[in-house]
């Protein structure tokens, strides 16, 4: 086992634990945005298909990477935007709060 | 340069912790989301200097963002609130077709003989990034309602799923033994897309939200897989964080709702079809008591509290605002109104809290089950609009039921029980409901914003 690859795996064992900790007093009312959100993160395969796209020259990596890009943006945009779309209706919320709602 | 790669790497990856703990706490939510996407922006610009660009890498890249950019933005825009669930299945599943199709690319690239450091990441994210893509489509149409939400099941079912199971472990094996040729892969992502439309298709719509969340961290750990392919740290830290955080929160969901995941994911067999059965036998010529608008909107006037079960039916419906205008009718009269919410109220997990505060209502009335269960027994009227499992007594008495053992709102024990409905449809879970035939019940049929609007007009009268 190469050191880069003993790096990568103790980035990843660590990334489980701060992954189950840092979410584990989330209310139920914040379920479904959170699911969203991590759904936005899991998005950075943006990245990865990047890499795989900007060198792509045969026709086959070209649609493949094309592929990857238009579907991982999706995932990108679309998962932030949902989610912010969301917690916006959290914040309105308390707005109302001060002048009574009509 | 790497070096600085690596530390916006690492930026990013703080960036998304600290935006993964302000998503989980109602103050900080919005801000969480904002801190974690200014993190993607960083890891992606990051990227750029990394890289060799061809001239076909560059169009492609740039078609692509665009593409996915607009169609993204324009979902996420357009979605009304009701269908957000099925809208987060649709953009977790072309995340995990992302991560599917670049390990794909890597491994081409890698040729006939990848290092097994290379091949089993690779493989690994083909087949959960393939999973995690068809069984998010089959979650999607579910939801949509472009096909049956109602568990599908037939004879042998487990043994058919169990059985691409170890076909796709077979392969996996002989890839990693025997070098891959590309088509064992191609064959190999077949069988992942079929597994996923297999696994998701024996799981009642009522069930979709732990399934999606569930397929979010399988995406997540394919993402990360994929960035072990690329020996790239932000895959890996991005991916494994949503593949860790996705699972508890997947176990948080189930635990709302009273069961255990294997009981989500694998209850539907064989169990549902003779619930159903025997339930409508059951209730065959039995009688429910109805009543006009105008009497409802009396009783509901001259009672002194009143506790409003908002479900599914008011979502789509969009009767939220029509539920608000009511309550205000009736509070001005004096009456005490708040709303039970249960913790799967709508389709998912704190769905409902996010469409009443749409619609306005203040947030002191909304209260969560554990609180107003006790408070039941004192209300004259409970409104249920829309709602049926979510006060289904099946679930606390009969453990056949597919929804025995679910904690319920403990509606049954109102003075009068108000139950608004489209129909006499079971709900959901595809379960007829006891509630209905209950002599304190009171049926009143239509769709939820007119039977609302009507009853406002009802109580103004009266």
């Amino acid at each position: 086992m190469n050191s880069e690859l003993l790096n990568e795996v103790t980035f990843f064992v660590l990334a489980i634990f701060v992954g189950i900790e840092v979410i584990s007093k989330v209310p139920t009312i914040l379920h479904t945005p959170l699911m969203s959100g991590t759904n936005a993160i899991h998005g950075i395969i943006l990245v990865g298909a990047i890499v795989i796209a900007a060198g792509a020259s045969s026709p086959v990596n070209i649609a493949i990477g094309l592929v990857a890009v238009t579907l991982a943006t999706t995932n990108v945009v679309g998962g932030f935007v949902v989610t912010d779309r969301m917690l916006e209706m959290f914040k309105g919320r308390q707005q109302t709060k001060t002048p009574p709602s009509k | 340069m790497t070096t600085l790669i690596a530390i916006a790497y690492l930026v990013a990856a703080v960036l998304f912790i600290l935006g993964l703990r302000q998503l989980s706490s109602p103050k900080g939510a919005r801000n969480g989301n904002f801190t974690a996407a200014v993190g993607m922006v960083i890891a992606l610009v990051a990227t750029i200097p990394l890289l060799h660009f061809t001239a076909a890498g560059v169009t492609i890249i740039a078609i692509g963002v665009v593409i996915g950019g607009v169609i993204g933005t324009v979902g996420a825009r357009r979605v009304k609130m009701t269908a957000i669930p099925q809208m987060v299945a649709l953009f977790n599943g072309v995340g995990g077709g992302a991560a599917a199709l670049v390990a794909v690319a890597e491994l081409l690239q890698f040729g006939m003989h990848p290092a097994l450091t290379i091949a089993f990441p690779s493989v690994f994210s083909i087949v959960i990034g393939s999973v995690s893509f068809s069984g998010s489509m089959v979650a999607f149409a579910k939801l949509q309602e472009l096909m049956t939400g109602t568990p599908i099941t037939y004879r042998g079912q487990q043994l058919v799923n169990g059985l691409i199971a170890a076909a796709i472990v077979g392969f996996v094996i002989a890839i990693l033994a025997i070098a891959s040729v590309p088509f064992s892969f191609l064959s190999l992502m077949v069988l992942a897309l079929v597994l996923g439309v297999a696994f998701v298709l024996p799981i009642g719509g009522a069930d979709m939200p732990v399934v999606i969340s569930l397929l979010n961290a399988c995406t997540g750990l394919a993402v990360a897989a994929s960035g072990f392919t690329l020996n790239n740290f932000a895959l890996i830290v991005a991916g494994t964080l949503v593949g860790a955080s996705g699972s508890l929160l997947t176990k948080l969901m189930s635990d709302a709702m009273g069961r255990s995941l294997a009981n989500v994911l694998f209850g539907a067999f064989g169990q549902v079809r003779t619930g159903t059965a025997a339930a409508a036998t059951g209730q065959e010529g039995r009688s429910v008591r109805s009543a006009s608008a105008e009497d409802l909107g009396t009783l509901l006037a001259y009672s002194q509290r009143v506790i409003i079960v908002p479900g599914y039916g008011l979502a789509v419906a969009q009767a939220q605002h029509a539920a608000r205008e009511l309550a205000e009718l009736l509070e001005k009269r004096g009456v005490e109104v708040s709303y039970a919410i249960h913790p799967v109220a709508g389709r998912m997990p704190g769905h409902m809290n996010v469409l009443l505060a749409e619609a306005n209502v203040p947030y002191e009335q909304l209260k969560e089950m554990d609180e107003i269960n006790d408070e039941f027994k004192n209300a004259d009227v409970v409104l249920i609009v829309g709602a049926n499992d979510v006060v289904n007594p099946a679930a606390r008495t009969s453990p056949g039921s597919p929804i025995f053992g679910m904690p319920i709102l403990n509606a049954d024990q109102g003075k009068n029980i108000v139950f608004m409905k489209r129909s006499m449809r079971p709900g959901f879970a595809g379960i007829d409901n006891e509630l209905m035939y209950d002599p304190k019940t009171i049926m009143f049929f239509g769709d939820a914003k007119d039977s609302l609007t009507k009853l406002a007009a009802a109580v103004k009268a009266a």
